[in-house]
């Protein structure tokens, strides 16, 4: 028991992860005909509590009632696995990665996210604007303009091997790749890094 | 516009793009599974660290191997599970057939894939991380979640004036 804990608290490896992800696909599929997507969530809020009369917003949300439940487990889960499933050590981030990181101004690499960005300080700080309501913005709308996220493409799109789906997983990945290797350094240098 | 009529079919809602195929309706304590099945995914997310803006990073700048392996290895598990329920016509639990519904080419999905891309590496998180990274206490998030919102909201705005 104490070895299955201790496992437990370390972090998961990839070839455990992944497809524990994976089986969500065929799990929301045989328990009633869902497919697995997670920027509906965003969606379902928007249509239920400030619709505005748009029609991209008018639909009966409530048939949607498990999508938000869904991501309000998501919500529990992490409470759950931080509070009582947490690993004892701190995040290892790759070397290369640290570097490249140490050099825009990040400081802190002891969490999953650096507290020298990820603050409630920086809120009302040009940092806060371009990573919360700048990114969040760019998240939100972006999904949404593309109908769907890394769940409803990447993994439940391309597991139903539809290339609309590859084809946007490509350009999550070119606009990723485009904002850490070209955009990130003047940004984080612009809001005071 | 505020009130839509109900649908006479949950088939295809043309408005959805996640659109409810199930003809069994999940009333009450039914909707619990989606609930355990969502704590089960966030405490993955938070144990293989993919809520991790730092993994998110690792992945942009090729220095990592592990979301790519996460991402990949949960592809093929879903390609095999699907074409599992196809081969052997698998039903749901209450004996529907599975329907996966196809998805149509738009504009979109380049265009706003690109600019989630962007969003993606800067706050290190999609939309599934978002609300893991909140409840494992990263409490100032919920800015980014409301932001997302408000994306989506502007999106919904806008959505016939974009190019589709």
């Amino acid at each position: 028991m104490n070895q299955l804990m201790e496992w437990i608290t370390q972090p998961w490896p990839w070839y455990v992860a992944g497809p524990l992800i994976g089986l969500t696909v065929p799990a929301l599929l045989i328990l009633g005909n869902k497919t697995f997507g997670i920027s509906s969530s965003l969606r379902h809020v928007c249509a239920a509590c400030v619709p505005a009369g748009i029609p991209f917003f008018s639909y009966n949300w409530k048939k949607e009632m498990w999508n938000l439940l869904f991501v309000l487990g998501v919500l529990i889960g992490g409470f759950v696995a931080t509070n009582f499933l947490a690993n004892p050590d701190s995040i290892i981030v790759s070397e290369a990665t640290q570097a490249d990181l140490k050099a825009l101004g990040v400081t802190d690499f002891g969490n999953l996210l650096p507290a020298d960005i990820f603050s409630w300080e920086n809120l009302f700080t040009a940092k806060g604007l371009l990573f919360f309501v700048i990114g969040g913005f760019m998240v939100g709308f972006g999904t949404r303009y593309a109908g769907g996220c890394t769940s409803g493409h990447a993994i439940m799109g391309i597991s139903s091997l539809q290339w609309q789906s590859v084809l946007a997983t490509v350009f999550f990945m070119i606009g990723g790749f485009l904002m850490t290797h070209v955009l990130l350094e003047p940004l984080m240098k612009l809001v005071g890094f | 516009m505020m009130k839509v009529a109900e649908k006479p079919t949950t088939i295809q809602d043309p408005h959805c793009e996640a659109p409810n195929l199930r003809k069994h309706e999940d009333k009450g304590l039914e909707l619990l599974k989606y609930l355990i099945l969502g704590v089960l995914f966030g405490i993955v997310f938070v144990k293989a660290e993919i809520i991790s803006w730092f993994r998110i990073q690792e992945m942009f700048r090729l220095q990592s191997f592990h979301m790519y392996g996460v991402i990949g290895s949960a592809v093929v598990t879903g390609i095999i599970s699907i074409q599992i329920i196809k081969r052997f016509n698998i039903k749901t639990i209450h004996g529907e057939t599975i329907n996966i519904p196809n998805k149509e080419f738009r504009k979109g999905q380049v265009i706003g894939g690109f600019i989630f891309g962007l969003g993606w590496a800067l706050t290190g998180a999609c939309p599934g991380p978002l609300f893991a990274q909140i409840g494992s206490g990263y409490t100032v998030i919920l800015v980014t979640l409301i932001s997302a919102l408000a994306g989506t909201w502007v999106y919904g705005k806008f959505a016939d004036k974009l190019p589709n």
